[in-house]
């Protein structure tokens, strides 16, 4: 799915918490994964102007979750370790975006390029 | 252009989110309430998000900036109604809403802006059907 406008957002969320819902994910676990995939689409949005966001659903044993990869071409991170602190920020914003998804979420992966882009993967496990 | 709604009520002002709000529409919504409490000289504000499905560090600052510009026009804000799992989230995420009076639901909210702005307030301006 394209992200180009701040508008997309709320379909996007809502795309999100379908895939969710598919897979029984509950209420609360929802809540976190969506809340994490706002943080992410505003960073790309923000940083990078645009982006994209791919929604899997995959399994390991008995395990079901959703992977959301969120690529963009923007200007990229510098430095990585310091985006991801609590309060750090270029923007004007609180700085929990990337470290707050982090949380609450079960596997958080972050590659970046400057210059590049960046590539976010986040994965929640139904019962993660 | 999508707009909240704000309602008065004697000397309050109350909002009811009741779609998933992106940035722009909550940044007009700080605009906007913060120009109602002006424009009425209203003394609380009550904001009930328990439609909200998410609240994300964006809206989490909106809320705790509502708060502080009403406060400095001497208005109180109570934002009410919050879901569980959203109050789970938002302490996970690391957002504590500092500065921002929560109430259960509407009618504690207006309870906690009763006691905390006296009766005396309220009732002046409802006194004209009494006994």
């Amino acid at each position: 799915m394209a992200i180009t406008r701040e508008q997309d957002v709320v379909p996007f969320r809502n795309r999100v918490k379908e895939l969710a819902i598919k897979i029984g994910m509950g209420l609360v676990n929802q809540t976190k994964l969506i809340t994490a995939a706002s943080e992410l689409v505003r960073n790309m949005l923000r940083y990078a102007g645009h982006g994209e966001v791919r929604m899997e659903i995959i399994s390991k044993g008995r395990e079901t979750g959703i992977r959301l990869t969120f690529t963009d071409k923007g200007p990229g991170i510098a430095d990585i370790s310091l985006a991801m602190q609590d309060g750090y920020s270029t923007g004007k914003s609180l700085g929990l975006g990337l470290p707050g998804a982090r949380r609450l979420v079960n596997e958080f992966d972050i590659k970046s390029e400057p210059g590049e882009g960046t590539t976010v993967t986040v994965l929640k496990w139904k019962n993660g | 252009m999508d707009k909240i709604p704000i309602l008065r009520m004697g000397q309050f002002l109350l909002v009811t989110i009741q779609i998933d709000l992106y940035d722009r529409l909550a940044l007009n919504l700080e605009t906007d309430l913060v120009s109602m409490v002006h424009k009425t000289g209203a003394r609380g504000v009550l904001i009930d998000i328990s439609a909200v499905s998410i609240v994300d560090s964006f809206m989490g600052r909106i809320l705790g900036n509502i708060a502080s510009m009403t406060r400095i026009l001497d208005a109180e804000t109570v934002v009410v109604g919050m879901q569980p799992a959203v109050a789970i989230t938002l302490i996970e995420l690391g957002l504590s809403l500092t500065g921002v009076h929560t109430a259960l639901d509407v009618e504690r909210g207006m309870a906690l802006l009763e006691t905390k702005l006296g009766p005396m307030d309220l009732m002046a301006d409802e006194d004209d059907n009494s006994e």
